[in-house]
């Protein structure tokens, strides 16, 4: 089944926020933010811009009737700046005015006097200044230190990965107007309404009932949206409370940039530790994750690369410890992955280099050491219907990695100029929230007496297509025509309480819910249908009644319409919570994950090594969606979240200066994958499974894991420049620009910053 | 007053010409189908087509509304998604949906309304695909296959239209609806009367001014000094190519005078941003905003172009564009004079390349650009002119390296000799495009890549590094 929200996305009439028609009397608002990184303010003058013509009002701190506060972990974020500025683009407070254009000109003129204070952008620094979000955490399995001497190879070194701006293509914005009792309404592009509605409802000191948030569909999220949206909206609602009026604040790309968080740096150090025989004995690795100036959502973030840190290998001995640091960036915050790539990242490029230095193939390491079935990870989950081994077996040899080797090596031995590398990625990604009390979700169904149905949960829609699948989901359950069924906003009025859209676990939690309230109503029909028609067993077929197996003259309009005149709710509100989870914080072991999705992925590129510029020629994955319910919307998932990891790792590069101000501000410095730079080809293939009981329609989440096979663009490329410039030793810090990557093919030698040290003698292998 | 056509609708309006294209459309029209990503040409979500009558005949372009002034609407035929729509989905949106090229949807209507035009514009032999149509269109969600396939599908049914892809045929096989019949009529009654607008803000496309002074413009007195419609923008006298002040980009892309002069013309054109911003940027804007970076620039450079001024009084003179830049963004001219004319020999036994590097090959500013010009004859090379941008506070044309190659011998050593020269005419500094020492190794490699391109068999890769 196609998107259902395709036809309206191609006719241009799907509703976004900036597409709501205005009310009258609305007002505009625009944020204005710190200039500097850190500093204590002295003074704020807002004169001269209150004195243009068209200023309404301009709100900060002091207008704040509640709390000043939006953190969600940790309650260290207020909503405008109190006495002091902690990061480049902090929002200080908000003009309101007739006009967008009118905000943009008069919050130019607010002078904001300030004296500096040293800026940090370093997490290495932070840790040593012991400017920590939350206490470092470690997960341990083995015994690292006694694995040490059992190894043959020990390699260990630093690798630095950038984060990633989300480019939602639709900015953050939200529209927020007063009703009556002082309650307000707040349509919002989040991917969590209920973060923006606890939020809004502690800034404006109302309670959570009196606060309603809507959320049609999100034109792009990613994470971008799960924490950060809750600001802007929270903007909103404060200043429509305050004037009484409508109030739209819809971010310039460049605020939105500048303001918001993104994906989290990482810079970790790892030692990796070898047998004879390339089995990894030992892994150590300590994460320094750039948190930003505050906690958003990253000490979840930690804790999923924590988990993900061994990625889909076994490694009997790991010791990965990770820093939150407290830096003066924007708070950086969830992103497809949400942590999980840059734990994996760092263990491919510690394979990577172990590789180079043993000079054999990476894939030769990464195949020997997959998991299978029954191994424990670190983290305690006993690992059930593993795929690691499966799928990269499917994947080798419905691809031909062996030949594909062989034409690169051929194509290198000829050409002087341009290169090819080849990189295998396998992934494993956990799915649930790891924090096991999120993992649950509603679902409201109405069946209306013309047979209509309309389905509310607590899942937004941002391209993800949950919503196509959650139509599905009633449409079978109901056995009518998909047609009959309609998805709604997602309303705190109507599903209240709800997780974020996040943790690629929207259609899983909120599918399940839909299917508990739908199978409610259901069987309260076919008890009326039984009692009708005198049957035993009751169905719902093609939108017929089927008695005993007879199909019966009842359809579902006549079924339903019984059913209300014998008083019969059509109604329900259903609730679901993923069983068997759970984990232990103190011990860090447990049980956190429904299920694992896995996958592998061959990906080749070609260098020029003249200019630097590469291409990545193909991508040939084999993936693992169980049984997938709608292979349109999972392999759109697979292709965006492929091409995104891409850009992750190759293009995209975030840049800061010293002083803490964002370089890559706009879409002309900060480059995302365009159509001619994707692979010239990606070919999925699935590999076939009956599919997982915890996952919606036995079909496996699909959000993020795709993102992950991304990470081979980063180590294709780099294969070619070794292939160019066999003697260097190259570092590794992503993403690989075409100014990195020449910068490496004329690198010379090992020399001075040898990165990857080699520790312990190297020896013939096998 | 403003007169043109949106859609199936004549708008006559006094809003203010400064205004972006788009914020009228969204705010002014109520069209909420063209969407905001960036407000810099650079996303594609605000993509509309600008439908111009030339020689009698009704042609389309996509641009960016975003940095289009609401001026250069005037006695054209704007076209929004809304106005794409028909009762069933049209050809570009049925190939869309079936592909499943849209996810959050948000880009869409962009790349929607980019194929639609590509559907619509005659010349397809240059534009070559439907997919090249989506140049300047970026989406987040889909990672681009599923829309090359729709794009691929849209080309085959073109494609099966045969060669006169008339707009009766388009409608009457939905490729667009039926009211473009009657756009060139409502077109007609407006050419008569010439919009006029005087200020001290001189626009030509506003793809720079739009971007560089985005919150000031609507606010700002702005002149568009230049009539738009008719007339030739771009034209070939003996073997000399001139450029009026409204010739874009595109112009100069699809001049077929320049393509069958200079091999590769198309595609070294093709790196110069997006379709939708070459269909609007001038290349007079592009050399006046004095950008180090400038592709047309270092491109017109090396073909030592000539650039004429006129000034209010009508009075003209013409200069070397080498002349042209003193320092950062300052310029041999005075602030009333504009580009009347630009102008260059096209080479004709003299062989030219280009090269530009960026983080993205596409719809990307340079690290460092470079253009050649260049003759050998017997192994000797005897005219030699090079550019090189994003090395120096100016475009730069590298005097003394094109001095050094002139009369020496078509080597691999002349070419490292060169490189040399060429470090000493260069400064770069480190910025979001690339550190100073990158912008240096970079700079002597596209030095090579002009030899390696334009003599493949005489010049090794393998000597040169
Ligand atoms: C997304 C995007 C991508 C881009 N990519 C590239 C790229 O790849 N390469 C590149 O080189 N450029 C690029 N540009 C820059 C821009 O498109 C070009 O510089 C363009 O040629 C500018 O022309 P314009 O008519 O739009 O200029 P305007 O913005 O209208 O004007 C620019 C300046 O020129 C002046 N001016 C215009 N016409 C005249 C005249 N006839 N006489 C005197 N002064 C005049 C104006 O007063 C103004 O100062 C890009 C821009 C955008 C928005
Ligand atoms: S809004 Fe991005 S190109 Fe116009
Ligand atoms: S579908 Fe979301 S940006 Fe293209």
């Amino acid at each position: 089944m196609i998107n259902i929200d395709a036809k309206n996305h191609v006719r241009g009439t799907s509703i976004y926020l900036d597409d709501i028609q205005e009310i009258h009397g609305t007002l505009f608002a625009q944020p204005f933010c710190a200039p500097v990184a850190h500093a204590k303010i002295n003074r704020i003058n807002l004169e001269p811009a209150m004195a243009m013509e068209g200023v309404v009002a301009i709100f900060t701190r002091s207008d704040i009737p509640g709390a000043n506060q939006i953190g969600g972990i940790v309650p260290d974020e207020p909503l405008f700046a109190e006495d002091e500025i902690h990061f480049w683009g902090q929002p200080i407070g908000l003009v309101v005015g007739t006009s967008e254009q009118i905000c943009r000109l008069a919050r130019k003129k607010i002078e904001i006097d300030f004296s500096e204070l040293p800026v940090v952008t370093d997490p290495r620094k932070a840790a040593r200044n012991d400017s920590l979000i939350v206490p470092p955490r470690t997960f341990n399995t083995g015994n690292v230190e006694d694995a040490w001497e059992q190894c043959e190879h020990i390699f260990s070194g630093r690798v630095e990965v950038n984060g990633q701006e989300h480019l939602y293509i639709e900015g953050q914005g939200a529209y927020a107007w007063p009703k009556e009792d002082d309650s307000i309404y707040i349509a919002s592009s989040t991917q969590g309404p209920t973060a923006v509605q606890r939020t809004a409802a502690a800034v404006l000191g109302l309670p959570m009932h009196k606060v309603e948030v809507n959320v049609q569909r999100l034109g792009g999220g990613f994470g971008g949206k799960e924490d950060q949206a809750t600001a802007w909206a929270v903007m909103a609602a404060l200043a429509a409370k305050k004037l009484q009026k409508p109030v739209k604040i819809s971010l310039h790309r460049m605020d939105d940039m500048m303001m918001t968080g993104k994906r989290h740096p990482y810079s970790s150090d790892y030692r990796i530790g070898l047998s004879k025989e390339l089995k990894i004995l030992a892994y150590e690795v300590t994460h320094y994750q750039n948190a930003g100036a505050a906690a958003d959502l990253s000490p979840a973030v930690l804790e999923r690369t924590l988990f993900h840190s061994t990625n889909a290998y076994f490694v009997p001995n790991v010791r990965a410890t990770a820093y939150s640091c407290r830096t003066n960036l924007p708070p950086n915050t969830a992103f497809r992955g949400f942590g999980g790539p840059q734990g994996k990242f760092i263990i491919e490029s510690a394979i990577a280099r172990a590789a180079s230095a043993l000079k054999v193939p990476a894939d030769h390491i990464q195949k020997r050491n997959l998991l299978s079935e029954g191994d424990v990870m670190p983290y305690g989950q006993k690992m059930t219907e593993a795929l690691a081994k499966e799928t990269w077996e499917q994947c080798a040899r419905e691809f031909d990695l062996e030949k594909i080797r062989q034409e690169i090596n051929e194509f290198n031995a000829t050409n002087p100029r341009y290169k090819k590398g080849l990189a295998v990625q396998p992934i494993c990604f956990g799915i649930s929230f790891t924090n096991t009390m999120m993992n649950h979700a509603r679902a409201l169904v109405h069946v209306y007496t013309d047979g209509s149905v309309v389905v509310s949960t607590g899942a937004v829609e941002m391209g993800q297509g949950v919503n196509t699948k959650l139509l599905q989901v009633a449409a079978e359950r109901f056995g009518i025509s998909s047609d009959r069924v309609k998805l709604e906003s997602t309303n705190t009025l109507r599903i209240a309480n709800t997780s974020p859209t996040a943790a690629s676990a929207g259609a899983d939690l909120n599918g399940k819910a839909l299917e508990i309230a739908c199978d409610r109503i259901l069987s309260r029909l076919k008890k009326a249908a039984a009692e009708k028609l005198n049957a035993g067993e009751i169905k719902l077929a093609n939108e017929r009644v089927v008695a005993d197996g007879e199909i019966s003259d009842m359809d579902w309009e006549q079924l339903v319409g019984l059913a209300f005149s014998k008083r019969i709710s059509l109604s329900e509100h259903a609730h679901y919570a993923t069983p068997n989870i759970h984990f232990d914080k103190k011990r860090e072991k447990g049980h956190p994950f429904a299920y694992h999705v896995y996958g592998t992925a061959i990906i080749t590129a070609v260098v020029d090594c003249l200019t630097g510029t590469y291409e990545i020629d193909r991508v040939k994955l084999v993936h693992d969606c169980g049984k997938s319910m709608n292979l349109p919307v999972d392999n759109g998932q697979i292709e965006g979240g492929l091409v995104q990891g891409i850009g992750w790792l190759t293009l995209e590069e975030l840049l800061y200066d010293e002083k803490g101000k964002l370089l890559s501000n706009a879409l002309s410095t900060y480059k995302i994958p365009d159509m001619y730079s994707v692979p010239g080809e990606i070919t999925i293939r699935h590999y076939e499974t009956e599919g997982h009981e915890l996952a919606i329609k036995k079909s496996k989440a699909v959000g993020e894991p795709p993102l992950m096979y991304g990470l081979g663009a980063y180590f294709a490329i780099r294969n070619a420049v070794t292939a160019f410039n066999p003697s260097a030793d190259l570092a590794i810090n992503a993403p690989y620009t075409p100014e990195k990557v020449l910068m490496d093919l004329y690198k010379k030698g090992g020399g001075q910053e040898k990165e990857a040290v080699h520790e312990a003698k190297q020896t013939e292998l096998y | 007053m403003l007169h043109f056509v949106l859609n199936d609708r004549e708008v006559k309006t006094a809003a203010n010409p400064a205004t972006t294209l788009l914020d009228f459309i969204r705010y002014d029209a109520n069209l909420r189908g063209t969407k905001i990503g960036c407000r810099e040409g650079d996303c594609g979500a605000c993509t509309v087509l600008l439908g111009s009558v030339e020689n009698g005949e009704i042609r389309y372009e996509n641009c960016t509304s975003c940095l289009t002034p609401l001026a250069n609407a005037h006695g054209r035929h704007v076209v929004t998604v809304e106005g794409l729509n028909m009762s069933e989905l049209n050809r570009a949106q049925e190939a869309m949906v079936s592909h499943s090229g849209t996810q959050c949807g948000f880009c869409t209507p962009g790349f929607v309304v980019s194929l639609c035009g590509y559907a619509l514009n005659p010349d397809t032999s240059l534009s070559r695909t439907a997919k090249d149509a989506v140049d300047g269109n970026i989406c987040r969600c889909t990672g681009y296959k599923s829309i090359e396939r729709a794009a691929d599908q849209l080309q085959e049914e073109l494609d099966n239209l045969g060669e006169a892809k008339t707009v009766d045929k388009l409608i009457d096989k939905r490729f667009i609806p039926a009211y473009f019949r009657d756009i060139p009529q409502l077109l007609a009654q407006i050419e008569r009367h010439a919009f006029k607008h005087r200020g001290k803000q001189p626009v030509g496309g506003g793809t720079d001014l739009y971007v560089q002074k985005h919150d000031e413009m609507p606010f700002m007195e702005v002149a568009f000094p230049f009539k738009h419609q008719n007339g030739t923008r771009i034209w070939k006298e003996g073997d000399r190519c001139h450029m009026a002040p409204l010739c874009t980009a595109s112009d100069m892309m699809k001049a077929p005078f320049l393509n069958e002069s200079i091999p590769n013309w198309y595609d070294y054109m093709k790196l110069v941003s997006s379709n939708p911003i070459r269909n609007t940027g001038t290349v007079a804007g592009n050399l006046v905003n004095a950008s180090p970076i400038g592709d047309l620039t270092a491109m017109l450079l090396a073909l030592n172009a000539e650039i004429t001024l006129k000034d209010p009084g009508d009075q003209e003179r013409t200069i070397p564009l080498r002349s042209f830049y003193l320092d950062y963004k300052k310029l041999s001219k005075t602030p009333e004079e504009l580009i009347s004319r630009t102008s260059f020999d096209i080479p004709t036994t003299g062989k030219f390349n280009f090269e530009k590097v960026c983080k993205r090959k596409y719809l990307d500013i340079a690290s460092v650009n470079a253009a050649a010009l260049l003759e050998e004859k017997n192994g000797v090379i005897f005219k030699a002119s090079f550019s090189v941008g994003g090395v120096s506070p100016i475009p730069l044309y590298l005097h003394k390296t094109s001095e050094y190659v002139k009369g020496r011998e078509l080597t691999e050593r002349t070419i490292l000799e060169a490189a040399e020269v060429l470090q000493s005419e260069i400064s770069p500094i480190s910025d979001a495009r690339g550190s100073a020492e990158y912008k240096r190794l970079l700079a002597s490699q596209l030095f090579k890549a002009h030899f390696l391109n334009l003599f493949p068999s005489q010049i090794k890769m393998s000597e040169l590094v």
